[in-house]
């Protein structure tokens, strides 16, 4: 038989039981579907965050005291000396770098603070001026930090959006007077409302100069430095410096950390990656019971047309002819399910589109082609079963059964 | 060289415990060309014998020849071939198939065998002519009489020039008058040189045959041969 025959044969049986053809393809259609959309989903949340993160700044270098570098203990990991505390000092030297242009310290703790009879726990940062390029914070109102050297700073503040919704209300928060632990300090700027950033709500600190900040929380380290390297290509080289000057500036031991953005991006890639093939295997498995479903309705058809089996068997049919026509239809089946869950998919993921507008839910081409090979590879698999029972038929008995 | 050699033919039915001698000790041999007709009661063994010589059922014992060539030692693709290309099957119940119009249902023979579509329409449409089916073309099986489908189901079954029509009881589910019709289209086939073999119950059918082949329990026990004019 040949071939287009046998697809045209195969369309008629089908097409023969409409309901059970429509249901069936209906099953495939939403496997393919939840493929589509899960893997736009999961990996729109992918692009997300990377762009997120993207918009950070990617030529940012992050040092932290200590070696806690993953990829197992070095020979540094296992020396008993305790590490060095990054200072101040360790951060203006960090400046003369090459192919460093901005740093930015980071002093952290926790601070109450008071103004007009309001009362409640902060998170104080102390930082530097640059601060504010490095992270690429804005200013809603007022200004940020003044630049006052490294080592010098006046008793300013710079609030998140939702602090001073929380401490001042509806009076003006320019130019007041806020109570910082011990301290006395003004406000001189409100950030724009932001969100989460680097494990801080940007919206409840409190930005004080660096130096301000040891003295309150009496202590002479820094919690990290940010370091902005002129472009990403300076990346590496930036880093060699650091270590460079760190290691002098620490009697020669490496007793820092150094994270890029492109190490944090890249584990979140990979995270949101499994996260999507993880999501795809879910929808998968709808597309395995979408399978049984051919294997059940493909068995319907063969008690529903065995003595059309036998009569093809008594017209000259082999078992194979007999055993491909089956398997036939059960792919154009399959076939037919995956375009119309292409088109449910896609559909779905426009919707999602329109629902969530920062999300790019768009289904990735490697995803529509598993659900679709998947689609027909399942149809096929499990066609098998019903297409052999068909063909092992024997002609007398089959052609005995009436329609 | 008979075209259909059988000898010492057994055929056993397992129904649970129980065991069904349908065919038992059949020997027949019959020439190109001729019109035998299978008769005898009901569970006689006439179905069994026609499917057996259909190759659509196997012997348990014994040997048949069609042509000269032992066919109950061919694979089952190589008796689907010989089904194909020499043997036509007649039903009672027509078992035309109701999705396919007329011209399709009587091109299936060829379409399974892989003939070009060139050559099956060629050949339908003359079909359609000879056997006065030419404006039921499209017809499906249900929007036409019983005898225009017996006429459906002969012209399928005589689309690949087989040497031998099997028709199994062909006009009992049809009146009389169209009966009459469709075996007279039987027997212009056999006068072309088909070999006809009927199984029926109808003796007025079996008065027509030239050759009258009555079973009892599996057995054959009489074999009414023309004399010789």
């Amino acid at each position: 038989m040949r071939l287009l025959d046998t697809v045209r044969f195969a369309a008629g049986a089908a097409l023969g039981a409409p309901l059970r053809t429509a249901l069936m393809a209906l099953a495939m259609a939403i496997g393919v579907a939840a493929v589509v959309i899960l893997t736009a989903l999961g990996d729109g949340a992918r692009r997300y965050v990377v762009g997120e993160f993207n918009s950070l700044g990617s030529n940012l270098v992050i040092v932290l005291p200590g070696r806690t570098e993953t990829g197992g203990l070095g020979i540094g990991g296992l020396s008993a000396t305790t590490p060095r505390d990054l200072t101040l000092e360790d951060a203006a030297a960090l400046l003369r770098a090459p192919g460093v242009v901005r740093i930015a310290p980071l002093v952290v703790g926790d601070a109450e603070i008071s103004t007009a009879g309001r009362l409640r726990s902060v998170f104080v940062v102390g930082t530097h001026a640059d601060f504010r390029q490095v992270r690429q914070v804005n200013v809603a109102q007022g200004r940020f930090l003044p630049d006052e050297g490294l080592r010098h700073g006046g008793n300013w503040a710079v609030i998140g959006a939702t602090l001073r919704e929380q401490m001042f209300g509806a009076a003006p928060a320019l130019g007041a007077h806020l109570r910082i632990g011990d301290r006395r300090f003004r406000v001189i700027g409100v950030l724009e409302a932001s969100g989460q950033g680097l494990g801080m709500d940007m919206d409840e600190l409190v930005l004080i100069p660096a130096p301000v900040a040891q003295a309150m929380f009496d202590t002479n380290t820094l919690f990290r430095i940010l370091v902005e390297a002129r472009d990403r290509n300076a990346i590496p080289t930036v880093k060699r410096e650091i270590e460079r000057i760190l290691r002098a500036r620490h009697d020669g031991e490496s007793d820092v950390t150094l994270l890029t953005q492109d190490a944090v991006l890249g584990t979140f890639d990979r995270i949101l990656s499994a996260l999507t093939l993880a999501v795809a295997g879910i929808g998968a498995i709808s597309l395995a019971v979408a399978g049984i479903l051919v294997m059940n309705v493909m068995l319907v058809a063969v008690a529903q047309r065995t003595s059309e089996i036998g009569l093809l068997k008594a017209l000259g049919a082999s078992a194979a002819i007999i055993r491909r026509s089956f398997l036939v239809e059960a792919a154009l089946l399959s076939l037919a399910g995956a375009a119309g869950g292409l088109l449910i998919g896609y559909a779905g993921a426009a919707a999602l589109r329109v629902a969530l507008p920062d999300l790019p839910a768009d289904p990735p081409a490697w995803a529509v082609l598993a659900g679709l090979a998947t689609a027909l590879i399942t149809g096929i698999v499990f066609g098998v079963l019903p297409a052999r029972r068909a063909a092992r038929l024997d002609p007398v008995e089959a052609l005995a059964k009436r329609h | 060289m008979a075209q259909v050699e059988l000898a010492g033919i057994e055929r056993i039915f397992h129904l649970g415990d129980a065991e069904v001698h349908a065919l038992r000790a059949i020997d027949l041999t019959i020439e190109a060309g001729e019109y035998v007709a299978v008769m005898g009661p009901s569970g006689s063994g006439k179905s069994t014998l026609l499917n057996l010589l259909g190759l659509l059922d196997l012997p348990d014992q014994g040997t048949y020849r069609l042509e000269g060539r032992d066919v109950t030692s061919l694979g089952p693709d190589q008796q689907a071939a010989v089904r194909s290309g020499r043997i036509g099957f007649v039903f009672q119940s027509f078992h035309l198939i109701s999705r396919l119009s007329a011209a399709e249902n009587i091109a299936l023979p060829m379409t399974l065998a892989g003939i070009p579509p060139e050559t099956r329409d060629a050949r339908v449409r003359q079909a359609l002519i000879d056997f006065g089916l030419d404006a039921r073309a499209d017809h499906r099986p249900d929007q036409l009489s019983g005898g225009q489908r017996q006429r459906v189901a002969i012209a399928r079954a005589t689309i690949m020039q087989p040497a031998i029509l099997l028709a199994d009881e062909p006009t009992g589910n049809l009146d009389r008058a169209t009966g009459h019709e469709v075996t007279r289209l039987l027997e212009d086939l056999n006068t072309r040189g088909t070999t006809l073999i009927v199984v029926t119950h109808d003796p007025a059918m079996g008065e027509r045959a030239r050759r009258r082949v009555l079973m009892e329990d599996g057995a054959i026990r009489r074999d009414e041969r023309p004399t010789p004019p």
